[in-house]
């Protein structure tokens, strides 16, 4: 017989706190806890310290004062007389701008690239080869201060366009004007606005036009209320397939309901083409394209898109062949084999690293630097610092903006990776 | 049924048939170019673009490179004897910029009778990384390596041999402090270890160089940070960074990794928060603010000042590379450790660690790849690197309105470091995958 007794509970000893691993974890996380603070505290110590010196406080209000700088890019209205803050936000949306438009034409770049990378067409792997390679070996800096050059040294002047034996001419039908202060591009605008603004003559002789928010509003609201038809039309087809095994046909329907709508509302509000135009030693009119955009954008498309050539190679290799011949097998046809099987597949694999390269395009675009692109790094955390001596607040405050935004992207892609996780077990 | 056959047809063949050669268009390179460059129309019209590309950029880069003018010494210069020989128009590039400048390109503004010292600490560095690269060399070349970096500051900043030997001395300390104490008590030793150094460093290493120094002053010319430049100055901010950050984003992968909370909240929040801000901004925040963190009073050296930013840059990247690593580790090679009674530090050092390294090398490759590319960046605040150099060479009276050459030569020479560096990260992984199965 033997009995149990319980064993000896000794009590608890200090030594504990260093030998034993149930209470050592607690001890580890104190002291590195307290070290933390320690540093921190002497970190803002010294700012304290360093700020009474200096005689500056600690102080936001710069943000209402008036900025008294021009900023030549701008999304909204804007003159020196407002404020740090609302230049601030002209140099956020600057920066979101570029950044919009580089994901775009990074993304159909890195697509083609990485397709045609893949292709068994030798000359073309090879050359697509080469230009990944390329890019993505040299830094980015050098192609936004190559491409800058190249358009400000070696395109011809705006004089150069004028008179009777004008040395170079517009391109597209006299519609786009590549000089070496930018390009200028046509821009829509409505003779029958009903923004309310006032209507002006782009040419004199020509037919007033106006381009107001509400005119926009209305054409690319119909534009979304029309995809959103088709939508519903593709899944009531959907329903249909799947109820008598029979798909109706449905392209020239989805295709009347793109077009008709906004043709219509288009030509009620009498969408025209204000071309640019020389007028004196300048053009005028249309949309101008700075030197500084066009040199930002294209390097950044082109960098970033050499990465993402790598990224959809890799998600398109990463899908095994037994996939589409398994499709085939099921007597699938090849493109709704791409649409059904291998994209969802490749999209995951895929869809991560693309929303990171967009993050990193966004955060490089602060390059704008180089070329004078008056982003927020340029209003914000250059003239305002500048011209206020507000180097804390501003940093802090640019820092916490790009802090925000790659907070933002990576939740969403944190939402899209779980939503398309793999189900397993 | 064979012999009825037989009299059914007319006429049996009894013989085998020469073997004739495949067609012509089956064999070869026109079978090469059927099936590779015109199998459809679509890869018709694919080919056919992507050479007209390459005849266009052939025929116009072709002969700018052919004529180009080596022995000029102005932009001016060049296009007298370009018009002079080869008439008026021509294209033709005009490397005389390359051939006065690569110097400056290289070295920046280091003293022209030193130029020995950074191209003896090239060698050194190779001859460092060579055991670390290579596992065949003979390991005892790892003390070299060891010494390398003590021997590179030398050579570079030169100055008294005897502050880098004092500095060195510091790891000593810390190395005899383990041998001798953790037999007694291990805690004590390891404490031992991280504090005697830095005791030593703040209060002996300074007076002790500055006492051999003058009983026995050996050294170099010193030369200031102030004049490093060009892509001595990107190798230097390059390799610098490297090689400081890899310890520190071990350590923050292993941290984001632990168990415990306070330790892990501080290392995410600290890596997201690098992360989520571009360099540029940690760069002006080295160069702007740095002297509201430090005592009133403090100044350091900006290149100092660039090498910690980028430093800390780089072990966020590193960091989130290792995790990776980590994670894809199955769970039962942590078991499996914990199951051998190893504790914390041996379980990552002899089980998880050399696993999870391996697997994120090419990753860890290609965050280098990136550091060096963004060493470009200082010229923002100051620093002439490559860059910085070219814009300062086009804004010159001799060679104002020059860009291509200087942009070739330039990304010339990053692409052959970043290339090769990703070559490399391909080799290593083909090679540990062998070794893996």
């Amino acid at each position: 017989m033997s009995t149990l007794t319980d064993p000896p509970k000794p009590g608890f000893r200090l030594s504990q706190l260093i030998y034993d691993t149930r209470y050592r974890s607690i001890t580890i996380q104190v002291v590195a806890f307290v070290l933390i603070l320690l540093g921190l505290a002497w970190l803002v110590n010294n700012i304290v310290n360093n700020l009474a010196a200096l005689g500056k406080d600690f102080d936001f209000g710069f943000l209402s004062q008036s900025a008294g700088y021009d900023i030549n890019q701008r999304l909204i209205e804007y003159d020196n007389q407002m404020s740090h803050g609302r230049a601030a936000i002209v140099g956020i949306l600057n920066t979101l701008l570029v950044a919009f438009l580089g994901c775009i034409t990074a993304t159909v770049i890195g697509v083609v690239a990485g397709v045609l990378r893949l292709s068994k067409n030798w000359v073309v792997s090879s050359l697509m080869a080469v230009y990944v390679e390329g890019f993505r070996n040299v830094p980015l800096l050098l192609w936004i201060i190559l491409i800058f050059a190249i358009m400000t040294e070696s395109m011809p002047h705006p004089r150069d366009f004028r008179g009777e034996n004008a040395t170079q001419s517009m391109l597209m039908g006299d519609n786009v004007a590549v000089t070496n202060r930018g390009i200028w591009i046509p821009r829509l605008a409505f003779t029958n606005s009903v923004s309310g603004q006032e209507a002006v003559a782009p040419v004199d002789g020509a037919t007033p036009v106006a381009s107001g928010g509400l005119d926009w509003l209305l054409v690319l609201g119909t534009l979304a209320i029309s995809i959103f038809a088709i939508r519903q039309l593709g899944k009531r087809a959907d329903r249909i397939q799947s109820a008598t095994g029979e798909r109706p046909t449905t392209w020239w329907q989805q295709l009347a309901i793109l077009i008709v709508p906004v043709g219509l509302v288009s030509f009620f509000l009498g969408m025209t083409i204000v071309s640019p135009y020389l007028k004196g030693f300048n053009f005028a009119e249309g949309v101008h394209l700075r030197n500084s955009l066009i040199a930002l954008w294209f390097a950044l498309s082109l960098y970033t898109g050499a990465f993402i050539a790598e990224i959809v190679r890799g998600g398109i290799l990463a899908i095994s062949k037994g996939q589409t011949e398994a499709a085939y097998a099921l007597g699938i046809q090849p493109g709704r084999t791409m649409k059904l099987v291998i994209l969802p597949q490749a999209m995951r694999v895929i869809i991560p690293p693309l929303i990171s390269q967009f993050l990193n395009l966004t955060k490089n675009s602060s390059l704008a630097l180089a070329v004078g692109y008056m982003d927020v790094r340029a209003t914000l955390g250059g003239i305002t610092i500048n011209q206020t001596g507000r180097e804390l607040e501003g940093m802090l405050l640019l820092g916490a903006f790009y802090l925000v935004l790659s907070l933002l992207i990576s939740a969403g892609m944190n939402y899209y990776n779980q939503s398309t996780q793999m189900k397993e077990r | 049924m064979s012999d009825t056959h037989a009299q059914t047809v007319p006429y049996v063949r009894k013989t085998m048939v020469e073997q004739s050669p495949p067609p012509a268009s089956e064999i070869g390179v026109v079978k090469w170019l059927r099936e590779n460059l015109f199998s459809g129309p679509l890869n018709i019209i694919l080919t056919l673009i992507s050479l007209w590309v390459v005849y266009w950029v052939v025929s116009h880069v072709g002969p700018w490179l052919i004529n180009g003018i080596w022995d000029a010494d102005s932009l001016s210069e060049c296009r007298e004897i370009r018009n002079a020989t080869m008439g008026e128009g021509t294209s033709a590039a005009c490397f005389g910029v390359i051939g006065e400048r690569w110097q400056q390109l290289v070295y920046g503004f280091y003293p022209k009778e030193a130029y020995w010292r950074p191209v003896v600490a090239l060698l050194v560095f190779f001859a460092g990384l060579a055991p670390v690269l290579f596992a065949s060399l003979p390991r005892k070349l790892l003390y070299f390596t060891m010494a390398s970096p003590f021997l590179m500051f030398m050579l570079l900043w030169g100055g008294s041999i005897w502050g880098p030997i004092a500095v060195a001395l510091g790891f000593g300390v810390g190395y005899a402090a383990i041998k001798l104490i953790s037999p007694i008590n291990g805690l004590l030793g390891t404490v031992a270890a991280i504090v005697l150094p830095i005791l030593y460093w703040f209060l002996i290493a300074g007076p002790l160089a500055g006492a051999v120094n003058s009983v026995l002053p050996i050294g170099l010319e010193y030369i200031p940070s102030k004049d490093f430049g060009g892509f001595l100055l990107s190798s230097i901010i390059g390799v610098a960074g490297i090689f400081l950050s890899l310890p520190l984003g071990i350590l923050l992968a292993l941290a984001r990794q632990s168990d415990l909370p306070i330790i892990k909240w501080c290392a995410v929040t600290f890596i997201e928060v690098i992360r989520g801000v571009p360099l540029i901004v940690w760069l002006f925040t080295a160069s702007l603010l740095l002297n509201y963190f430090l005592p009133p009073g403090t100044n350091f050296d900006l290149m100092l000042r660039v090498i910690i930013m980028v430093t800390l840059f780089s072990a966020a990247y590193i960091a989130e590379v290792v995790r990776g690593g980590l994670a894809a580790l199955p769970k039962g090679q942590y078991e499996g450790a914990d199951s051998l009674g190893l504790n914390y530090w041996q379980s990552m050092q002899l089980i998880i660690l050399p696993q999870a390294l391996k697997i994120s090398i090419p990753g860890i490759v290609n965050t280098f790849i990136g550091l060096f590319k963004d060493t470009t960046l200082v010229v923002f605040i100051g620093l002439f690197d490559p860059l910085g150099l070219a814009g300062a060479i086009r804004a010159s009276t001799e060679w104002n309105g020059i860009y291509w050459e200087l942009f070739l030569f330039i990304g010339i020479m990053f692409f052959i470091a970043c290339f090769s560096m990703g070559r490399y990260s391909l080799y290593l992984e083909k090679k540990l995958q062998r070794d893996h199965r």
